[in-house]
């Protein structure tokens, strides 16, 4: 192969390179911001994982090898922390994917207040994590917060609920799906209306009811979007960090301590960078683990279907 | 079979109530918290109208913890990167977008892997590599990174709305005799700026709320952005003054909601469904 393109690169006429020339040109003022403050610190970070680099100045930087990754592997506060990242960015992802599908089902009818629901599922999604993560501050506060109020009228005693070792991290869940699920209505509701409705029309003559329809046309129909849809917020989710930051920062005992926190405390708290970036590069290769995984499962069973 | 209907357009109501109060009520309760004195913001008692209204909170907000200087450095951080952003990827969108092959592909790579690496692993270095260029704790050091961090997002869209345009209208200008930046220039930049303007917008909002780089990169209080400043509004728990707070919020949020809304029929017209499609 590279013996047949080698010549033809020599070969290239007068055009051919004005246009390579162009293209260059058109990347070059794109490229340098990425390579100077995302492509360099990306490998250096990956780099930093193998040293012993602290941010005390004038401390030397050895290079120590996998030293920081076999501390971390018998390192239980770090996994627990990895744990409590994967229950809150699976279940963000899933019960935002749920409720997101209802709200899309409801818009794609032919209800009233549209209009009013479209407006208003834009607010959590127009909202500065910082603004969101206040605002539920207020919501749960145990003395004056609206949640607790609602509750006592039904007679139910109130709950800390960012400050319970229970209810902590579900607290937090909610917060979470209730700011992603703008975002993923709106790609829902893009992929339904994609669907031809002759496939309805048809099934809905065969005598099959919405709930069959709903089951075998539109959620076959929205598979790929379902895929991106959960893998993205998972991603997402899992690396987020200001959100929690400020409505729990770790909570009690920990129970909010997501890996990114847990990371960030460790590098500029303690100034471990070294440490901190090998916990990074523990974190990139789970999470494209657990992506591929998921992704190889959902096209083989979408090739099953399809089969 | 009729009174089954109705239960169910009942039931649906029903449930699309639910999605409202849920999706709407804090914003609701925070607007109404930014007109309560702080007596009310204290007693035991939630009521969504405030009584008495008060409507010194804002004022309040704005001439405590240099929240106005805040809200300046965000004008200036947002806008600029903004700015920045959209002119340095404009090219590049382009070229993604029109050229074959290899560059294309590793364009996408890029774009895509992007998404995956969390933000805390490239913070570390980042950090390292502005404080070499003295850069760190600059509002200028803080431009450069967002912009690196939007251009994932804007090349996406950008290349999107340039694939949009008719090739034929490019190559007809160049049957006349047009070089490559008189095309770019005539024929593209005009039909390419309703996609320009939503990007832009687009990228002035992920700068205007974006909390983490800002807070791991600012360290001096006057530099503070927005959200830094509300999140040292804070402050030790009970001293909290939550009046100013939530009128400072409520501030904050303007902006970026009054671009979603104007952005509203592109948001539901599936301007992101692009990027999804599998």
């Amino acid at each position: 192969m590279s013996a047949t393109t080698a010549p033809k690169v020599r070969r290239l006429g007068p055009r051919a390179r004005a246009e390579r020339r162009e293209a260059i040109a058109l990347v070059v003022p794109a490229l340098l911001p990425i390579v100077v403050f995302s492509l360099i610190p990306l490998l250096s970070g990956v780099a930093l994982g193998f040293t012993n680099a602290t941010l005390r100045r004038n401390a030397e930087v050895e290079f120590i090898g996998l030293g920081n990754f076999i501390e971390l592997a018998g390192d239980t506060r770090f996994w627990g922390s990895f744990g409590i990242g994967l229950v809150w960015a699976g279940a963000v992802a899933l019960l935002t994917l749920v409720s997101s599908m209802g709200l899309a089902l409801l818009l794609n009818t032919d209800l009233r207040f549209k209009t009013l629901t479209r407006i208003l599922a834009l607010v959590p999604w127009a909202m500065p994590p910082v603004v969101i993560a206040i605002v539920w501050r207020m919501i749960y506060n145990p003395n004056s917060g609206p949640l607790n109020a609602f509750l006592e009228t039904f007679g139910i005693p109130g709950v800390n609920w960012l400050g319970d070792f229970s209810t902590a991290l579900p607290a937090v869940i909610v917060v979470g799906v209730w700011s992603g699920i703008p975002q993923t209505t709106v790609l829902l509701l893009a992929g339904m209306q994609s669907i031809a409705p002759e496939l309805h029309e048809a099934a809905a003559v065969d005598g099959a009811g919405a709930v069959r329809r709903f089951w075998h046309i539109t959620l076959p129909g929205l598979r790929p979007v379902i895929i991106a849809i959960t893998s993205l917020d998972f991603i997402w989710q899992f690396n987020s960090f200001g959100l929690i930051y400020v409505l729990s920062e770790y909570g009690p005992g920990g129970r909010t301590m997501i890996p990114p926190l847990f990371t960030y405390l460790e590098a500029f708290r303690n100034r471990e960078i070294g440490y901190a970036s090998a916990m990074g590069d523990v974190l990139v290769i789970a999470i494209m683990l657990i992506l591929s995984l998921y992704l190889v499962h959902q096209f083989r069973q979408q090739k099953a279907v399809k089969a | 079979m009729n009174g089954r209907r109705i239960a169910g357009r009942a039931l649906q109501y029903l449930a699309l109530a639910g999605y409202l109060i849920f999706l709407g009520f804090p914003l609701l309760w925070l607007i109404s918290a930014s007109f309560k004195s702080s007596q009310e913001l204290n007693s035991l008692t939630a009521n969504l109208i405030p009584s008495p209204w008060v409507f010194d909170n804002y004022a309040n907000a704005l001439e405590r913890q240099n929240l106005l200087t805040a809200a300046g450095n965000s004008v200036l951080v947002a806008v600029l990167t903004m700015i920045i952003a959209v002119v340095l990827s404009m090219p590049m969108a382009y070229a993604l977008a029109r050229l074959r092959g290899r560059l294309r592909a590793a364009g996408t790579v890029w774009i895509l892997t992007s998404q995956v690496f969390p933000t805390i692993l490239i913070i570390i270095p980042l950090f390292l590599v502005l404080r070499t260029l003295q850069l760190n704790d600059t509002l200028f050091g803080l431009i450069l990174v967002y912009v690196t961090f939007t251009l994932p997002f804007t090349l996406w869209m950008l290349q999107g709305f340039v694939a949009a345009i008719p090739r034929e209208l490019e190559e007809a200008a160049e049957m006349d005799g047009a070089g490559r930046l008189m095309i770019l220039r005539s024929v593209v930049l005009p039909l390419l700026v309703p996609g320009l303007v939503a990007t832009a917008m687009f990228t002035f909002v992920s700068a205007w709320n974006e909390f983490f780089l800002a807070l791991v990169l600012l360290q001096s209080p006057e530099l503070y952005t927005l959200p830094i400043a509300l999140r040292s509004f804070l402050g030790a728990e009970g001293q909290t003054q939550l009046g100013p707070l939530a009128a400072g919020a409520v501030l904050a949020t303007i902006p970026s909601f009054v671009i979603f809304s104007i952005l509203q029929r592109r948001l539901t017209g599936g301007l992101l469904a692009g990027a999804v499609k599998g």
